[in-house]
């Protein structure tokens, strides 16, 4: 799950990480409202920032600089309603719905830091990086030597010296280290204790008075470990997400929203991912991927249907089970049911396999539903992509 | 020969209470999986049709003599059950349960050094010796003995591998489900390993996927202690950047992990690769010279 700038602040704040002061407008005249905080003092600024679930915000014209409280409330009046295209959110953009006004600072230098879980070492890693405010995937690619690692034991949590060795490396003064340690211990309490999945400070800024500043954050959580984050999970913005997967997650279904002709429902992601690639294969492209996981019930598989046929973009089903403990027979009845409910009017093709698939087989074919049906996954595959072509 | 389990494989099912727990045990010991006990904390003393249930895995295992677990246990509370087991000394750990946070495996992992336990999951299917030793969720009907290892991380792309296999006449010596999450117990690599010194295994197939590079290392690991003739598939691509495609660990982030650079990483290891998984029995075949 991903959160907002401003909310992945208030978090990091609470764990006494510094970030800058601000305030959240929904309208031209709160951004006014909160600038005046931040414009007491001769020479002060203070910036509007355009709040959105992606990256590449400043390039795209999303963050600005004002000097008075009239040239925010004029920024924010640009920003709010705008659609704001940057290279994470894909040429549909995304609608810009709040902005975050706040206290300008008097940046000396930027850096980057960022914990993730490590898969090669299975463990918390701290990395940072002179490069700041640049995009961290392009200095892994061309010079991954600037990018400095520390691997955390759980069980100690972050050692000071990991600490001064990053610290040191950054070049940071020797009155700056102990700050930048203690910096780097809270971004790793904040970490462990919100169930991060990653947490990205892009660019952490020295100032010139020589205070450890976050000024931009990002963060995402596991998924898995939501249940016991209810605070977490209750910043979850669903206007940030694709309408289809958020229906989809209320009934425990695995989708993920493409832009093909060719729908999938299979169980299993593996399974998923391996119908979208035969798709792929066979010249069609896959309008989605959709794991209704093991255990699915008859509620589910309607659902999932319904999902599927919501989607303009749809010209034909494919329905790709393996029956291991699932029956071939229960997932039957859940076509049947959902295809009598919600009206199946483009071609489905079905290909069962497994436990039972004589009686899920022979449930369809009474069921006077016009289904086109399969025996082997390529030959499934290959049928619905001459019934998406055709329609 | 096999790996990992065999017929005098003693299990016992953490979790053995529970709807999974008590269904799935059912299963096993339908398939002739030696069964010789259960652990629900507080339900010790009673059974499970006629399995002994006990309160912890250490008493489980000092009275049953046990060397295997298969953990049911709701993903809350199973990184506590897994180091349970752990602890009492049980040799091999299988976590069928989906949905484990990932810092809870981070602490397992470190728990784990320096013990002598294998864990194989979490999130995964778990582990079959065909006709001899079924622990976990896999049906047993579609496999059959034989000379084909499995090593996978996913559930049901393994069922539709092994179905093709067995309709082909290709048994398997053990099919492995490694588990589809970033954190797990066993690797590609671990099993890769166990095939190569097992005699009855003539052919491996390796199911890969999505994230990480724990194909590209197995791709490594293959090019420098594997003799035996590797089939691979990797499912994913299809699967755009970002996008976390159902397992945790199944998402491409940074450019890194897509299906392509894995099949080239295998392919360059001598890994006969197919595109299509409906070609995976096929593709075995050809490898073992039996078009």
């Amino acid at each position: 799950m991903n959160i907002h700038e401003y909310q992945a602040k208030q978090i990091l704040a609470k764990y006494g990480v510094p970030t800058p002061k601000g305030k959240i407008a929904f309208t031209p005249d709160e951004a006014e409202e909160a600038a005046r905080d931040f414009l007491n003092s001769e020479g002060s600024v203070c910036v509007v920032k355009a709040q959105i679930h992606a990256g590449g915000r400043g390039k795209a014209g999303g963050v600005k600089l004002a000097k008075t409280k009239q040239q925010a409330a004029e920024f924010a009046r640009e920003l709010l309603g705008k659609i704001l295209v940057t290279h994470q959110t894909g040429p549909e953009g995304k609608e810009v719905k709040k902005v975050l006004v706040e206290e300008g600072c008097q940046i000396q230098k930027e850096f980057y830091m960022s914990l993730v879980v490590d898969r090669g070492t299975q463990r918390v890693c701290l990395m940072a990086s002179l490069e700041g405010g640049v995009e961290i995937e392009e200095v892994a690619a061309k010079s991954p030597e600037k990018i400095l690692k520390e691997s955390i034991d759980p069980a100690t949590g972050l050692i000071p010296f990991q600490g001064r060795k990053i610290a040191f490396a950054l070049g940071l003064d020797k009155a700056v280290i102990n700050k930048a340690v203690a910096f780097m211990t809270k971004l790793y309490d904040a970490f462990i204790a919100s169930d991060c999945a990653m947490l990205e400070i892009n660019p952490l800024v020295l100032t010139k008075s020589g205070d450890l500043i976050a000024l931009d954050a990002k963060l995402s959580f596991d998924d898995n470990a939501l249940f016991r984050h209810k605070d977490i999970e209750g910043m979850r913005d669903l206007d940030e997400e694709d309408p289809k997967e958020v229906e989809a997650s209320r009934y425990s279904l695995n989708y993920v929203s493409l832009d093909g002709s060719i729908a999938c429902m299979v169980n299993g992601a593996g399974l998923a991912m391996a119908t979208m690639d035969i798709i792929k294969l066979y010249g069609g492209s896959p309008a989605n991927f959709l794991d209704v996981g093991g255990g699915a019930t008859k509620e589910q598989v309607t659902a999932a249907f319904k999902i599927l046929v919501s989607d303009q973009r749809v010209k034909t089903i494919f329905v790709n089970i393996f029956g291991g403990i699932m029956r071939c027979d229960i997932i039957a009845e859940g076509i049947i049911a959902a295809a009598k409910e919600v009206g199946v009017k483009m071609p489905l093709v079905v290909r069962l396999q497994g436990t039972n698939v004589d009686l899920g087989r022979k449930l369809l074919a009474d069921s006077g539903l016009d289904i086109i049906t399969a025996d082997r996954m390529d030959e499934a595959a290959e049928k619905a992509v001459n019934a998406a072509k055709k329609a | 020969m096999s790996i990992l389990v065999n017929k005098n494989t003693k299990v016992i099912c953490q979790g053995i209470t529970g709807e999974q727990g008590t269904f799935h045990s059912r299963q096993m010991v339908a398939y002739k999986t030696k069964m010789v006990g259960g652990v629900t904390p507080g339900k010790g003393g009673t059974t499970v049709d006629a399995i002994p249930v006990f309160n912890t895995v250490d008493e489980a295992v000092r009275k049953t003599g046990a060397d295997a677990s298969v953990i049911y246990v709701p993903a809350a509370f199973a990184a506590d059950a897994v180091m349970e087991a752990v602890d009492a000394g049980v040799r091999l750990v299988i976590c069928i349960t989906e949905g484990i946070p990932v810092l809870d495996m981070v602490k397992v992992k470190r728990f784990m050094d320096g013990r002598k336990s294998r864990l194989v999951g979490p999130n995964c299917p778990g582990v079959i010796t065909p006709d001899e030793c079924k622990i976990g969720i896999m049906p047993g009907h579609i496999h059959k003995k034989g000379s084909i290892g499995v090593v996978s991380r996913s559930g049901t792309l393994t069922y539709e591998a092994v179905d093709q296999l067995t309709r082909l006449g290709l048994g398997q010596s053990t099919c492995v489900g490694i588990g589809g999450d970033p954190v797990n117990g066993t690797n590609f690599i671990d099993v890769l390993g166990m095939f190569q010194n097992d005699p009855e295994t003539e052919a491996v197939v390796m199911i890969g996927e999505i994230g990480g590079t724990a194909e590209e290392d197995a791709a490594e690991f293959i090019k420098k202690n594997v003799t035996k003739p590797v089939v691979g598939y990797i499912a994913g691509v299809a699967a755009p950047k970002g996008k976390r495609m159902g397992h945790a660990g199944a998402i491409i982030s940074g450019g890194k992990g897509t299906a392509d650079e894995k099949m080239k990483a295998m392919e360059a290891a001598g890994v006969s690769v197919t595109r299509s998984t409906a070609e995976i029995g096929k593709t075995i075949m050809e490898a073992l010279g039996r078009k």
